[in-house]
C-alpha cells in the first residue's frame, strides 16, 4: 500500500479521479493515512491541478483556450480538466477529488460553500441560454413575449401533442436552469406522464442531436448552440431574455490535495489577465462574445 | 468503505422500490439485446453453418471478415448506424435514430459477425466423418446439417452467450443511436454512465449489479452447459 | 437381401491440390455378396477408396457401378444401397437405440417398426435391452457393436467396413473379427473391408485387393494373394519372401516337380513339363531341422538344405530367411528353435515342407493366366488359376 502513496504523492500515476477514489478510500480502510505524515517526497517539477467543470462547458471550446493560457502564466501547474454534470461536479469537489470547481448552479455552489466544503465561491462569467427548436416552431416560441411564456407555450403544445421538448435530464447546470424555468411557467413535467417531455441523460451536444433528430425543442447555452448549428436543423427562437442568462461561479475546495494550485486558477480566472481570455473567446470564429466576464462587478 | 457502502445500500433500496424507474431500463435492456441476439442468431446461424461445414469459393475469405468482424469496436458501428440513421443519412426519412429499432439494428450488427464466427467454429469442430456417417445411413443434407447442429450444441451456446453478452453489456454504440432517452431508450449501461456522470452512485451501482448479474447467469447457463456436455463427451 | 455388385472404372481423385496423393483405381470388381478386404499400409488410400464406393465423396473422373448401372452420388436410392461402419464408431449424441435407429429415421420407417428392428439389430451384436444407454458412454468394443448395428438397421446391400476394431487390444479384437464378420456374411450384403492386416483379410473375405499409393495393386482371391504376392512390394508389405522362378521338369502322381536354380521343388497339381511357374511357401509352413537328423515320419517331399542368411524377431515368432540353392524361402521359427538350432546367418539347415504347402502359377512372363490390367501395374487373377489347395482347374 505503501508504495501505492507513494505514487500518489508524487501525483504522477492519477489518470482518473475515479482512480484516486478507489485508491484514497482503500487506503482509507488500511489505515495508510498515516503514510502522510512519513517520509519525504522529491518536490514535483508541476503539480497537477484537478478542475471538475461542466460538460458544457468543455463542449463549448472555452478550456482549449482558458487552460493554455493560465498554464503559461504559472507553468508550475497544469490543468487536468474533468468534464461532468454539475451535480456530479459539486460531488467531486465534496469528496476532495477535484482542487478547483467551475460550475454554474449559483444556489447549489453557495450551499456547496456554506457546507465547509470550498473556501469561497467568486463569479467568472455568464454566458446565456437560448431556446431552439424546429423552424417550423409549432410551439409559437417565436411570438412570445418572455421566457415563462414560451416555456407554458411548448408545454400546451406539448400536451396537444404538436411538440417535443428535450431535456438533458443530467442534473447538470443547464438541467437545473431548465426546471428551474418550468417551475416559473407552472409546469412539472415528468418523463413517464409526458409523452412530449424526452429526457436524454446525456451532455449537450448529443441533446441538441437528438432535439434536431426529433424536432423537439431545448435549453442550449449559446456557446455550443453555436459552435454545433451547422450540424443542426434548429433555430433559435428566443434569446437574450433576461431569465436566459447564466453565471458561472469558481470554487476552491477545501483542503483539497492542490489547494494552492486550485487556489491560482481561481485567482488567475478573476484576474483581469483571465478575464481577457474569457472575453476574446469565440469573437474570432463567431463573430459574437460567447462567454461575458463580469468577476469585477 | 463507505462510499460502496453508501451506494449499494441506496441501490438496494431502489432495486426494491423501483423507486427510480429501475425495472424497466433492465427490462428495455433484456428487450433490445434479446431482440438483436435472436435477429442475429437467425440470420448468423445458417451463415455459420454454411462457412463451418461448407466448402467453397471464398470460404476462408468470408471466415477472416467475420473473425475480423468480431472484434468491430462498437463505438464504430454505432456511429456508421447514427450516421445512416440520422436525418441527413441516407435513411434519414426512416426517422429511426434513437429509437428503440435503431438500438436493435446496431446492436445485430455487433453481434452478427460474433454468432457467426462461433457457430462456424463450433460446426467445424464437429468431424467430417460423423457427418459422412451419418451420411452414409442415408440422411439426407438437411438432417445432416440438424445432427451438425445438435453435435455442436455447446459452441452454439457459446455463440449465443457471446453474442448477447457482448451486446448487453455494450455502451458506446447504444448511446449514439438510442440517446438514452429516459422511458424509451434508456437501457443499463447508458443509464450507468449517465447516472455516474451525474454522482448517483447508488442508482448505478443497483443496475451495475442487475447487469454483472445478467451477465454472470447467462455464464452459469454456459458452463453448466458446458460441465453436462464434458459429462456426454464421446470417448473415441 | 441380395447383395449388389460393384464395379470401379477409371476413378481418379485428388484429394488436395498441394498433396501427391491420388486415388487411381482403373478397374475393381466386387460380385454380389462377395467379401472383398481392401488391404494396405496406412496412406494407401484404402478409406477414400471406401468413402468413393459408399457414394460419400465425388470423384474427378470415372465411375462407380452398382450392378452394372452407373451409379449417381445425387440419387437418393443409389445412396441408400449402402452403409459404412467406420474406423472408429462416431455414434451420436443420445441413447444407443436412437443411434440404431437413426439410418431407419431417415428413411422414414414409422416409430413401432423402427424400435422392433432396433431390439432386433441389438440382439443381434449382443447389446439386447441396451437401448436406453447413452451412446457415448460405452467402452470401444460396445461402441463398434453399436456401429455395426446401426449399419444393420438398414438392411444395407453394400455394406462398408473400415477396420472398425484397430483399436481394440488383440484378443478382443479377433473373437469380434470373427464375430463381426459372421454377422455381415448372414445378411448376405455384399462387403467392402478396409483393413492393414492380413490376418483380419483372411477371417472376413474371400477376395482381397491390395493397395498402394492410391492404386490397387493386386486383387484376387485371398488365399492366392496372401500365399503368392504378385511382386515384390506386395510380399515385402504382406512379410513373406517374393515368389521364386523355376521351370516344371516332370509331372508324377498329381505332383509337379519344380526347378529353381539348383534347387528342385515338389508343388501340388500337374502341369505341362517346360512350363514356367511362379511358386511360394507360407513361412508357417516351412519346418527346420539340423542337416543330417532322422525325420520324424513325414508325408513332406520337399526336403532341401539351405543356409541362413538372416533372422529376425517378428514380435512372438522369428522369421529366418533361407537360401536353399538359390531359392530364397522364409521359415516361421519358435524362440525356442532359434536356440536350439543355432539359427544365426551362415549357420546350415534343413527346410521341410510339403508339396501342397507351394502355392503357384503359372508365370507372367510365359504368357499364363495373369491378366494386368490397363499400363498400370495391377495383377489381376483369374478365377481359375492354379492353386496347391484347389488344385488345377480347367
Amino acid at each position: 500500500m505503501r508504495h501505492v502513496l507513494r505514487a500518489l504523492r508524487a501525483r504522477n500515476l492519477i489518470a482518473l479521479a475515479v482512480a484516486i477514489a478507489l485508491v484514497v478510500s482503500l487506503a482509507a480502510c488500511t489505515g495508510g493515512q498515516q503514510a502522510t505524515d512519513t517520509g519525504t517526497q522529491p518536490k514535483a517539477e508541476t503539480s497537477e491541478v484537478i478542475l471538475a467543470s461542466t460538460t458544457s462547458t468543455q463542449d463549448s471550446g472555452l478550456f482549449d483556450v482558458l487552460i493554455p493560457a493560465f498554464e503559461k502564466a504559472d507553468p508550475e501547474y497544469q490543468i487536468k480538466v474533468i468534464a461532468v454534470g454539475t451535480g456530479e461536479a459539486l460531488k467531486l469537489g465534496e469528496s476532495k477529488d477535484a482542487d478547483v470547481l467551475l460550475v454554474h448552479a449559483k444556489a447549489d455552489e453557495e450551499k456547496f460553500v456554506a457546507a465547509g466544503n470550498g473556501t469561497e465561491r467568486k463569479d467568472v462569467m455568464y454566458n446565456d441560454f437560448l431556446i431552439v427548436g424546429p423552424k417550423s416552431d409549432p410551439a409559437g416560441v417565436n411570438g412570445s413575449t418572455d421566457t415563462t411564456a414560451a416555456m407554458k407555450a411548448i408545454a400546451d403544445a406539448g400536451k396537444a401533442g404538436k411538440a417535443t421538448f428535450v431535456s438533458r435530464g443530467d442534473d447538470s447546470g443547464t438541467n437545473k436552469k431548465e426546471l428551474k424555468l418550468w417551475t416559473a411557467a407552472g409546469v412539472e413535467p415528468t418523463t413517464t406522464v409526458d409523452k412530449w417531455y424526452e429526457s436524454t441523460g446525456q451532455g449537450m451536444g448529443e441533446t441538441l442531436k437528438i432535439a434536431s433528430e426529433k424536432d423537439g425543442y431545448t435549453l442550449v447555452d449559446r456557446a455550443t448552440y453555436l459552435s454545433m448549428q451547422d450540424t443542426l436543423d434548429l433555430g433559435i427562437l428566443l434569446e437574450k431574455d433576461k431569465g436566459l442568462l447564466n453565471q458561472y461561479g469558481v470554487i476552491v475546495v477545501t483542503d483539497a490535495k492542490n489547494q494552492p494550485g486550485g487556489q491560482a486558477f481561481a485567482d488567475w480566472i478573476v484576474s483581469p489577465e483571465g478575464q481577457k481570455v474569457i472575453g476574446e473567446f469565440g469573437v474570432e470564429e463567431f463573430k459574437q462574445q460567447l462567454f461575458v466576464p463580469n468577476a469585477n462587478q | 468503505m463507505q462510499i460502496y457502502a453508501d451506494a449499494l445500500r441506496e441501490g438496494w433500496s431502489l432495486l426494491v422500490s423501483d423507486a427510480a424507474g429501475v425495472w424497466q431500463v433492465v427490462v428495455t435492456s433484456l428487450a433490445v439485446s434479446g431482440t438483436a441476439t435472436l435477429i442475429a442468431l437467425a440470420i448468423g446461424l445458417p451463415f455459420g453453418v454454411m462457412l463451418g461445414a461448407g466448402r467453397f469459393i471464398g470460404r476462408r475469405a468470408a471466415l477472416l471478415i467475420f473473425n475480423t468482424g468480431m472484434g468491430l469496436p462498437p463505438v464504430a458501428v454505432g456511429l456508421v448506424v447514427a450516421m445512416t440513421l440520422s436525418r441527413r443519412g441516407p435513411l434519414g426519412d426512416l426517422s429511426l435514430l434513437y429509437s428503440k429499432t435503431a438500438m436493435v439494428l446496431a446492436q445485430l450488427i455487433i453481434a452478427l459477425p460474433i454468432i457467426v464466427a462461433v457457430s462456424a467454429a463450433a460446426v467445424g469442430s464437429v468431424p467430417r466423418e460423423l457427418q459422412l456417417q451419418a451420411r452414409s445411413l442415408g440422411a439426407s443434407r438437411l438432417r445432416v446439417g440438424v445432427l451438425t447442429l445438435a453435435e455442436a450444441r455447446l459452441g452454439l451456446f457459446a455463440a449465443v452467450a457471446g453474442g448477447f453478452g457482448a451486446i448487453i453489456s455494450e455502451v458506446g454504440a447504444v448511446q449514439m443511436v438510442g440517446g438514452n432517452l429516459a422511458g424509451d431508450t434508456r437501457v443499463m449501461t447508458t443509464a450507468i454512465v449517465q447516472y455516474t456522470r451525474m454522482g448517483r452512485y447508488g442508482q448505478a451501482l443497483a443496475l451495475a449489479i442487475v447487469l454483472v448479474g445478467i451477465v454472470l447467469f447467462v455464464n452459469i447457463w454456459l458452463t453448466s452447459a458446458q460441465t453436462s456436455a464434458q459429462r456426454w463427451e464421446r470417448r473415441q | 437381401m441380395s447383395g449388389v455388385a460393384i464395379t470401379v472404372a477409371d476413378v481418379r481423385l485428388k484429394l488436395d491440390k498441394k498433396s501427391a496423393f491420388e486415388l487411381a483405381v482403373d478397374r475393381l470388381q466386387v460380385g454380389a455378396g462377395e467379401a472383398l478386404a481392401v488391404l494396405g499400409p496406412s496412406g494407401s488410400g484404402k478409406t477414400t477408396l471406401l468413402e468413393v464406393l459408399g457414394l460419400l465423396r465425388p470423384v474427378q473422373a470415372g465411375r462407380i457401378l452398382y450392378d452394372g448401372q452407373v451409379a449417381d452420388r445425387g440419387s437418393r436410392d443409389d445412396r441408400l444401397l449402402s452403409a459404412a461402419v467406420f474406423q472408429r464408431p462416431w455414434l451420436f449424441k443420445g441413447p444407443v437405440a436412437s443411434n440404431v435407429g437413426y439410418g431407419l429415421s431417415a428413411r422414414g420407417v414409422p416409430r413401432a417398426e423402427r424400435s422392433r428392428i432396433v431390439e432386433s439389430m441389438l440382439e443381434r451384436v449382443g447389446l439386447s435391452g441396451r437401448g436406453g444407454d447413452s451412446a457415448l458412454r460405452l467402452s470401444g468394443g460396445e461402441a463398434q457393436r453399436v456401429s455395426l448395428a446401426r449399419a444393420l438397421a438398414v438392411s444395407p446391400r453394400i455394406l462398408l467396413v473400415d477396420e472398425p476394431l484397430a483399436s481394440l487390444d488383440p484378443m478382443l479384437k479377433r473373437r469380434l473379427t470373427e464375430e463381426f464378420s459372421s454377422i455381415v456374411r448372414d445378411t448376405g450384403a455384399t462387403l467392402v473391408w478396409v483393413t492393414h492386416d492380413q490376418d483380419e483379410a483372411q477371417i472376413v473375405a474371400d477376395h482381397v485387393a491390395v493397395m498402394r499409393d492410391g492404386r490397387v495393386v493386386e486383387c484376387g482371391l485371398t488365399q492366392e494373394v496372401l500365399n503368392l504376392p504378385g511382386d515384390e512390394w506386395v510380399a515385402a508389405f504382406l512379410g513373406l519372401q517374393t515368389p521364386q522362378a523355376g521351370v516344371v521338369i516332370g509331372v508324377s502322381e498329381g505332383l509337379s516337380l519344380v526347378r529353381a536354380s539348383e534347387a528342385e521343388v515338389w508343388v501340388a497339381g500337374e502341369t505341362e513339363v517346360g512350363s514356367s511357374v511362379d511358386f511360394a511357401v507360407r513361412p508357417e509352413d516351412v519346418l527346420l531341422f539340423e542337416p543330417g537328423v532322422d525325420l520324424p515320419l513325414t508325408t513332406a517331399r520337399n526336403r532341401l538344405s539351405a543356409r541362413v542368411v538372416s533372422v529376425e524377431p517378428r514380435g512372438a515368432t522369428y522369421q529366418v530367411v533361407l537360401d536353399a540353392r538359390g531359392v530364397l524361402l522364409a521359415s516361421s521359427v519358435s524362440r525356442a528353435a532359434v536356440r536350439e538350432l543355432s539359427l544365426a546367418p551362415g549357420a546350415q539347415v534343413l527346410a521341410v515342407f510339403k508339396a501342397s504347402a507351394v502355392t503357384w502359377r503359372a508365370s507372367a512372363a510365359a504368357g499364363g493366366t495373369v491378366a494386368a490390367s490397363g499400363e498400370d501395374s495391377t495383377h489381376t487373377r483369374d478365377r481359375h488359376l492354379n492353386t496347391a489347395h484347389g488344385g488345377p482347374a480347367e
